[in-house]
C-alpha cells in the first residue's frame, strides 16, 4: 500500500515536471516574446533591451533552470499589462470558477447517477430508452450552443437575463451556466452508471444477498450502488478535464468572471506570463485530481489496498 | 401440535417450471417430487441443464419472472411457500431455508468486511445490535476457521476458496434454518479442500439440527453424504431412492453412467516402455513481477524431470497453484524457462528460435480447458482447423481436405464445417479443438484440463475420443488435470505435483494402488466416494 501511494505521488510529480517543461518550451518557441511585447513599430535596439530585461539573451538552459527556480520559490511571473503577480490575478478569479465548476460537478453527478440508476432499474422500458436518448443529447450538445439557447429561452420566455455581471450572484444565474457546463458529463455519468449498475446487479453476490434474506432496497443501496460506483470514480477524475475545458467556453458565453474568461482575455492580449501560469495551474489541477482519484481507490476498494 | 413437528422439512410436489418460448424444451423441470425428513440429506444429482439449480431457486422463492412455476407446491415444515418472489420470503430466507453457492468468494460483497456482511444477516432479521457480534464470532468458530477474529476483519478477496466457503456456510446457518440448500458448494475447490468442506457440512448438520439439500453432479460426493438421492436429466427426475439402493442397484442408464464416471479405477494397467520422445531434466520457471518497490518472485516450476514415452499418456496431477499449467507452457515453448533442459526426439529444444521453433510447434500441439474461449467466434469450423496446416505451408485446398477428414475422425458431421463455434455445445467444441490440434499430425499432444469444463457424461465421451485417436494415430499425450478420475481413466503414467515440485511419479496403476508420498496419499484419500466403497 505504501508502495502504491509512493508510486502514484512520484508519477504525479513527474507528470507535473514534464508539463512545466513543455509549457516553457512551447511558449519560448511560439514566437519571440520580446517582439510581441514591444510596440509594433519599436526599433531593434528597444527590442534588444526588452530581451535583456526579460533575460531572453541567456542560453536556453539558463533560462529554464532560472524559471524552475523561480517556480519553486513561488514566483510565477507578472502580468505584462497590469504588472500584478499572475498568481494574484488567478486567485482573484478562482472563487468564481470554483463556484461554477463545483456546482456543475454536483449537478452532473447527482442527476447523472440518478438518471443512470433509474434507467438500469427499468431496463428495456420506455423510461430507460428516454434516459439513454437524453444522455446522447447531453453528450453531443456543444456547450456554447446550449448556453446560448439557455440565455435565449431565459430572456425571451421568462424575461430573466442569465448572463453578465450581476447574474452570477443569483441562484438562477449560477444554475444556468452550471447546467450548461455539466450537461456533457451528466450524459456520460448516466450512461456509465447504468451499465455499471446493470453489471453489478447481475453479479453472484447480489443473488447471494437475496438468498440471505436481505430486502431489495437494502441490497440496492448497501451493496449494488457502492460496487457500481467504483469505476465511476475514474470517470469523474477523467471528466474533470472536459469540465475545465468547458469552463473556458461557458464562462465566455455567460460572461462569468472566472479563470476561463481570464485565460481567453490573456491569450487575446498576449499576456504571456499569465497564460503560462494559467496553463500550469490547469495542468496541476488535473494532475492533482487524478492523484486524488487514485488515492480515493485505496479508501473505497479494499482489493486495491491489498496490492 | 403445530404442523412443524410432524411434517417433513421440505416437501416439493409435482413441481413444473416453464421455460421461455424458443428454448430447447418447454419446461425447465417437470413433475418433480422431493421430500426431506428432519436431519436427512437429499442429494439432487444432475449435469448442467438438468434443472437442478432451478429447483433450488424455486424453493428459495427466487425464480426469475422468465421461469414461471406452472404447477406444483413447495412446503417448508408443513407450511406452503408464498408465491415466487413475494416479499414474505425475506422472513423465510435465513431462519427457515438458507443457500450456499458454488463460488463462495464471488457470493460475498467484495468491498465489505466479512464480519459486517454476516452481521447484516442478523440485522435484517431483527436481532438486536448487542447480540450480533457475539453470534457471528460463535458461528465463525463453529465452521472451524483457524482465526475467527481475523476472518471477521477480512475482505472476501483475502481468503482462499475453502475459507470463503466456510464463511458463506456460517452466514447460511446464522439463523439456524431448518433446511440448508448447497448448490455445488465444493465443485470449484481442490479435492483436499472439498473433503474438508463436506466433513464440515456433515458436522454442522448434526450440531444445528439442519436438513440438507445438496446439489451435485458427482456421485462420489453422493456416496459420502446422501441419505436419499434424486437423479435429474433434462428437467425430469429419472431415478430416486435411498442412497444405498441407488448406489448399489441403479436402474436408469443415466445413473449408471454417472456412477461409472465417479469410479476411481485406473483404466490402463500396462506401462510398456516405448522410447522416450520428450525428456525434461531439472526444468525450472520463476515468475518475476514489479520493479523496485514491490518486486516479487514466484517459483512456479522447480526442477521437474519427466520422460514422455512414444504412444503413451502421462497425467500431470496437482491442485490449483501446483505449477502444472506453467509446466505445460514450458513444454509448449510458450514460456521461456529459467533452468533445465528439454529434449524432444534427441534434440535440445530448450532455447530453439525462429524456423526451428516453428517446426517444433507443429509437432507439439495443445488442447485447452475452456472450449468456449479457445475458438475464434468469427472463424468457421473448417477455417479454424485448416488454419494451422496453411500456416505451416500446406496448400489451401489440401489443408481443407485434411480438416474435413479430421472433423470426421473426431465424430462430427461434414455439415459442421461451415458453422460457427457458437452453434456447438461445449463437448462438440472440444472435439473441434482436438481436431484443430491433431490436423497438424503432432507427435505430442498436451491437454491442459481439457475435459474439466465439461459435464461428467460428456467428459467420458471426450476421454474415450482421446484414447481412440491415440490408438489410431499413435501420438503421445501429456494430460494435465486436477481430477484424479480423469487421470485414472486416461493415463499410463502419472506425475503428482505440489508447490511446483514433482512429489511422485510412476505407472498410474501402481501409484493409485500404492502411493508412497504422503501428499499423493492425501490426494487419493480426499477423492469423494470412499465412505461407501464406491471407490476401491
Amino acid at each position: 500500500m505504501i508502495g502504491f501511494i509512493l508510486s502514484r505521488v512520484a508519477r504525479a510529480i513527474i507528470t507535473l515536471l514534464v508539463t512545466v517543461t513543455l509549457v516553457f518550451v512551447f511558449i519560448r518557441f511560439s514566437g519571440d516574446p520580446a517582439a510581441a511585447l514591444a510596440p509594433p513599430d519599436a526599433p531593434q535596439e528597444v527590442i534588444e533591451q526588452y530581451r535583456r530585461a526579460l533575460g531572453l539573451d541567456q542560453p536556453f538552459w539558463v533560462q529554464y533552470t532560472g524559471y524552475l527556480g523561480r517556480l519553486i520559490q513561488g514566483d510565477f511571473g507578472y502580468s505584462i499589462h497590469s504588472g500584478r503577480p499572475s498568481l494574484q490575478i488567478f486567485l482573484d478569479r478562482l472563487p468564481a470558477t470554483l463556484r461554477l465548476g463545483g456546482t456543475a460537478l454536483l449537478i452532473s453527478l447527482v442527476c447523472g447517477i440518478t438518471l443512470g440508476a433509474v434507467a438500469a432499474l427499468n431496463r428495456g422500458r420506455p423510461i430507460d430508452r428516454g434516459v439513454m436518448a437524453f444522455s446522447v443529447f447531453a453528450f453531443a450538445m456543444p456547450n456554447f450552443l446550449f448556453g446560448l439557447v439557455v440565455i435565449l429561452v431565459g430572456s425571451l420566455a421568462f424575461q430573466v437575463y442569465l448572463g453578465g455581471q450581476g447574474a452570477s450572484s443569483t441562484a438562477l444565474g449560477l444554475i444556468a451556466p452550471a447546467l450548461t457546463l455539466g450537461l456533457a458529463s451528466m450524459g456520460s455519468y448516466a450512461r456509465f452508471t447504468r451499465s455499471s449498475l446493470l453489471e453489478t446487479i447481475n453479479k453472484p453476490f447480489m443473488l447471494a444477498a437475496e438468498a440471505r434474506g436481505i430486502p431489495y432496497k437494502r441490497r440496492l443501496i448497501r451493496h449494488a450502488l457502492p460496487n457500481a460506483a467504483i469505476p465511476l470514480v475514474t470517470l469523474v477524475g477523467l471528466s474533470l478535464g472536459s469540465l475545465i475545458a468547458g469552463s473556458v467556453v461557458t464562462e465566455q458565453v455567460f460572461a462569468w468572471p472566472g479563470v476561463g474568461q481570464l485565460l481567453v482575455r490573456s491569450v487575446a492580449t498576449r499576456d504571456i506570463a499569465t497564460v503560462q501560469f494559467l496553463v500550469l495551474a490547469i495542468a496541476a489541477t488535473m494532475i492533482t485530481a487524478n492523484l486524488i482519484v487514485d488515492l480515493l481507490y485505496l479508501v473505497i476498494d479494499p482489493r486495491i489496498r491489498a496490492k | 401440535m403445530t404442523p412443524t413437528d410432524l411434517s417433513p422439512v421440505l416437501a416439493v410436489r409435482d413441481l413444473t417450471i416453464a421455460l421461455p418460448p424458443g428454448a430447447d424444451r418447454a419446461h425447465a423441470v417437470t413433475g418433480i417430487d422431493l421430500t426431506i425428513e428432519p436431519g436427512q440429506t437429499l442429494c439432487l444429482v444432475g449435469e448442467s441443464g438438468s434443472g437442478k439449480s432451478v429447483v433450488a431457486q424455486a424453493i428459495m422463492g427466487m425464480l426469475p419472472p422468465a421461469l414461471p412455476m406452472t404447477s406444483g407446491e413447495i412446503a417448508l415444515q408443513g407450511t406452503p411457500n408464498p408465491p415466487q418472489r413475494a416479499s414474505a420470503y425475506h422472513r423465510l430466507r435465513g431462519p427457515k431455508v438458507a443457500m450456499v453457492f458454488q463460488d463462495a468468494i464471488s457470493s460475498l460483497d467484495p468491498i465489505q468486511r466479512v464480519g459486517r456482511q454476516l452481521e447484516e444477516i442478523l440485522e435484517v432479521h431483527g436481532v438486536p445490535k448487542s447480540e450480533r457480534r457475539a453470534r457471528v464470532m460463535d458461528m465463525l468458530a463453529a465452521v472451524l476457521l483457524p482465526d475467527p477474529d481475523r476472518a471477521y476483519r477480512s475482505y472476501p478477496h483475502e481468503m482462499s476458496g475453502g475459507q470463503a466457503q466456510r464463511i458463506v456456510i456460517a452466514g447460511a446457518l446464522l439463523l439456524n434454518p431448518a433446511l440448508l440448500i448447497a448448490d455445488e458448494p465444493t465443485t470449484a475447490l481442490d479435492v483436499t479442500t472439498q473433503a474438508e468442506i463436506l466433513e464440515l457440512i456433515e458436522k454442522l448438520k448434526v450440531e444445528f439440527d439442519t436438513s440438507v439439500l445438496f446439489i451435485t453432479h458427482d456421485f462420489g460426493v453422493v456416496a459420502d453424504i446422501a441419505d436419499h438421492v434424486v437423479v435429474m436429466k433434462d428437467g425430469i427426475a429419472v431415478e430416486s431412492g435411498t442412497a444405498p439402493s441407488v448406489l448399489q442397484d441403479p436402474q436408469h442408464d443415466y445413473t449408471k453412467r454417472l456412477l461409472a464416471a465417479a469410479a476411481l479405477a485406473p483404466a490402463r494397467d500396462q506401462a510398456a516402455d516405448g522410447a522416450a520422445i520428450f525428456q525434461v531434466r531439472d526444468l525450472s520457471l520463476t515468475y518475476r513481477r514489479g520493479l523496485f518497490f514491490n518486486r516479487t518472485e514466484v517459483p512456479a516450476v522447480r526442477e521437474v524431470t519427466l520422460d514422455l514415452h512414444k504412444g503413451q499418456t502421462l497425467a500431470v496431477v496437482g491442485e490449483s497453484g501446483s505449477g502444472k499449467s506453467s509446466l505445460a507452457k514450458c513444454l509448449l515453448r510458450l514460456q521461456d524457462t529459467d533452468g533445465g533442459q528439454m529434449i524432444f526426439k534427441g534434440r535440445d529444444i530448450t532455447a530453439l528460435q525462429g524456423a526451428a521453433l516453428r517446426d517444433f510447434r507443429s509437432k507439439v500441439q495443445v488442447v485447452l480447458q475452456d472450449p468456449f474461449g479457445a475458438l475464434d467466434p468469427r472463424f468457421k469450423t473448417i477455417d479454424a482447423i485448416a488454419e494451422g496446416p496453411i500456416i505451416h505451408g500446406v496448400p489451401k485446398a489440401e489443408a481443407r481436405e485434411r480438416a474435413l477428414r479430421m472433423l470426421e475422425l473426431v465424430g462430427l458431421t461434414p455439415q459442421a464445417a461451415d458453422r460457427y463455434p457458437q452453434e456447438f455445445s461445449g463437448g462438440q467444441r472440444q472435439r473441434i479443438c482436438i481436431a484443430r490440434a491433431l490436423v497438424l499430425e503432432p507427435e505430442v499432444l498436451i491437454a491442459d484440463e481439457a475435459v474439466s469444463a465439461l459435464d461428467v457424461s460428456i467428459q467420458v465421451q471426450v476421454l474415450d475420443l482421446f484414447t481412440d485417436l491415440q490408438d489410431r494415430l499413435g501420438f503421445s499425450m501429456v494430460f494435465i488435470t486436477h481430477d484424479l478420475h480423469v487421470a485414472a481413466a486416461i493415463s499410463d503414467n502419472v506425475l503428482v505435483m505440489q508447490h511446483g515440485r514433482v512429489v511422485e511419479q510412476g505407472p498410474t496403476a501402481q501409484i493409485f494402488a500404492n502411493p508412497r508420498d504422503p501428499y499423493t496419499r492425501a490426494l487419493l484419500q480426499s477423492a469423494p466416494g470412499q465412505k461407501r466403497g464406491l471407490v476401491a
